[in-house]
């Protein structure tokens, strides 16, 4: 697979680890009433899509920066690649 | 006479309208499971429906090694009890599946790797499994081959365990779907489910390729594609899928006696009775439902078959084929009820579900038939991530990848 890396090109996908479901990005509210049973959630269960899946990869042979890959799960074609903490500032999630 | 006259192993019927229990995947587990629910705990009215055919999915795509080394208390005791359900399956059921326990051994290449190789066979052998430590002049009488005097990852001695071995794994599936056929169990390939009917927080049965088929009782049985069937429930799981590649060498003469793992890198191999040798590695460590991989992987099997072994570069590569895994948060499987009634749960088997696949199939049936677990099957609880009691053997954590 070859991952279109939105700073560097197109990059081998052995340059990177793979973390997971890219829903690792919303973490819950820690003071929230119901916290306890969202952190089991937002840790242990997953969708585990069968199609177009948004993943977090780490370019640890690279440049080290997180990337939020859209990758379709039954045919490993990759659609989109973007910054992740990109998409954590659009989901009110970033510093 | 010849190869004359053989019928077919089991019939082919039309689905009934309902069944007193069904199962979702007509995989080694699966048939297993119908297989003793027919004989061991009296059931009847059984179907098992199949999307594909018979011996197509993972019981056929796996390196065949049976085994019982675990350390936790949660898995010893019921791999054990498989390892012992392997050792008179072929009497049980009556059909040549080749087990051949010519033993594994777990290579040790650091002192802290020994003591942990140590503790495991203590573990092994506290849960009435055999268990031995092998010095590395033990091991060098028994496999010179290997590379001992690595600089990076000398060969220091090994955990064996003489009783495992490897299975002809097509034979699993047919020997399991003939015994369950011959107890009266409907095998319904080409049978793809495509939903599940719940009504009032019952289900009362699935929707499929050829219409709608109802049941008492629902047991997915479909690891690697389990997310997709329990989604049907809306039911998440705390299971990725992943796909695992394996690869076969060109027929060689007699080379390899028993079973060898790399305990430095991820490492396996055998040698199939074709002559073929039988290896494989890591998950290539992304989900996915394809079952096939990627060259990274290939190149790091091969990488690490080559620092253990390094007469194996001399053999050509014949083929190799990927499977899909359930890959579950702590690295163990699930056999439970759900909180559907009459909807029951069967995977999360990473890439260890083969040498399960007895066990698995007399826990589920047990479960199935008796609604309560099997006595070896009772860590295997579906909420045992919320309540805390992960059955980590690597203890990597939620990290399903890395198990």
């Amino acid at each position: 697979m070859i991952i279109n890396h939105p700073i560097l090109g197109p990059r081998d996908a052995s340059e990177f680890t793979y973390l997971g479901d890219a829903s690792l990005l919303n973490r819950p509210d820690w003071q929230a009433a119901d916290a306890a049973e969202k952190f089991y959630e937002y840790q242990y269960l997953r969708d585990n899509t069968a199609g177009e899946h948004r993943e977090l990869w780490y370019h640890e042979q690279g440049d080290r920066s997180w990337l939020v890959v859209t990758r379709n799960t039954l045919t490993h074609a990759i659609s989109k690649v973007e910054i992740a903490s990109d998409v954590a500032r659009a989901g009110g999630n970033g510093r | 006479m010849g190869h004359k006259g053989w019928g077919p192993q089991w019939r082919n019927p039309e689905p009934k309208p309902h069944y007193d229990i069904i199962i979702i995947g007509g995989g080694g587990h699966g048939l297993a499971t119908a297989y003793y629910l027919a004989k061991e705990f009296g059931q009847k009215n059984i179907a098992v429906l199949e999307k594909g055919w018979i011996g197509g999915g993972n019981v056929g795509r796996n390196t065949t090694i049976i085994r019982s080394n675990y350390l936790l208390d949660g898995n010893e005791p019921f791999y054990e009890f498989s390892l012992k359900l392997w050792e008179g399956l072929e009497q049980d059921f009556n059909y040549n599946a080749m087990v051949s326990q010519r033993g594994i051994m777990n290579l040790i290449h650091s002192d802290g790797q020994r003591d942990a190789f140590i503790r495991r066979g203590n573990a092994m052998i506290l849960n009435g499994a055999d268990a031995e430590y092998l010095s590395a002049e033990q091991v060098r009488a028994e496999v010179p081959f290997l590379n001992f005097d690595d600089a990076r990852f000398p060969i220091k001695g090994a955990l064996a365990q003489r009783r495992g071995g490897t299975v002809r794994h097509d034979a699993v599936a047919w020997g399991y779907a003939r015994g369950a056929d011959q107890r009266g169990v409907d095998i319904i390939q080409n049978c793809e489910v495509t939903g599940l009917r719940i009504e009032n927080g019952v289900c009362k049965g699935v929707e499929t390729s050829r219409g709608f088929i109802g049941a008492n009782k629902v047991g997915s049985c479909v690891a690697g594609s389990s997310s997709r069937i329990m989604a049907h429930a809306n039911i998440r799981l705390p299971i990725e899928s992943h796909v695992l590649q394996a690869f076969v060498s060109e027929g060689l003469k007699p080379v390899i006696p028993g079973v060898i793992t790399f305990g430095a890198g991820h490492f396996y191999v055998s040698q199939s009775d074709k002559g073929g040798l039988v290896f494989g590695g890591d998950i290539d460590g992304y989900n996915t439902y394809a079952q096939r991989g990627n060259l990274p992987t290939v190149e790091d099997v091969c990488e690490s078959g080559m620092a253990i072994m390094p007469m194996i570069g001399r053999a050509r590569l014949l083929r190799m084929w990927g499977g899909v895994m359930d890959m579950s948060m702590d690295g163990s499987p699930i056999i439970d009820k759900t909180h559907i009634d009459g909807l029951y749960f069967n995977g999360g088997w990473c890439y260890g579900g083969f040498k399960a696949t007895p066990a698995s199939g007399w826990c589920y049936a047990h479960l199935l038939a008796k609604d309560e677990p099997h006595e070896v099957a009772t860590a295997y609880r579906l909420d045992r991530f919320r309540r805390g009691y992960m059955i980590d053997e690597k203890g990597v954590g939620a990290q399903p990848n890395l198990h």
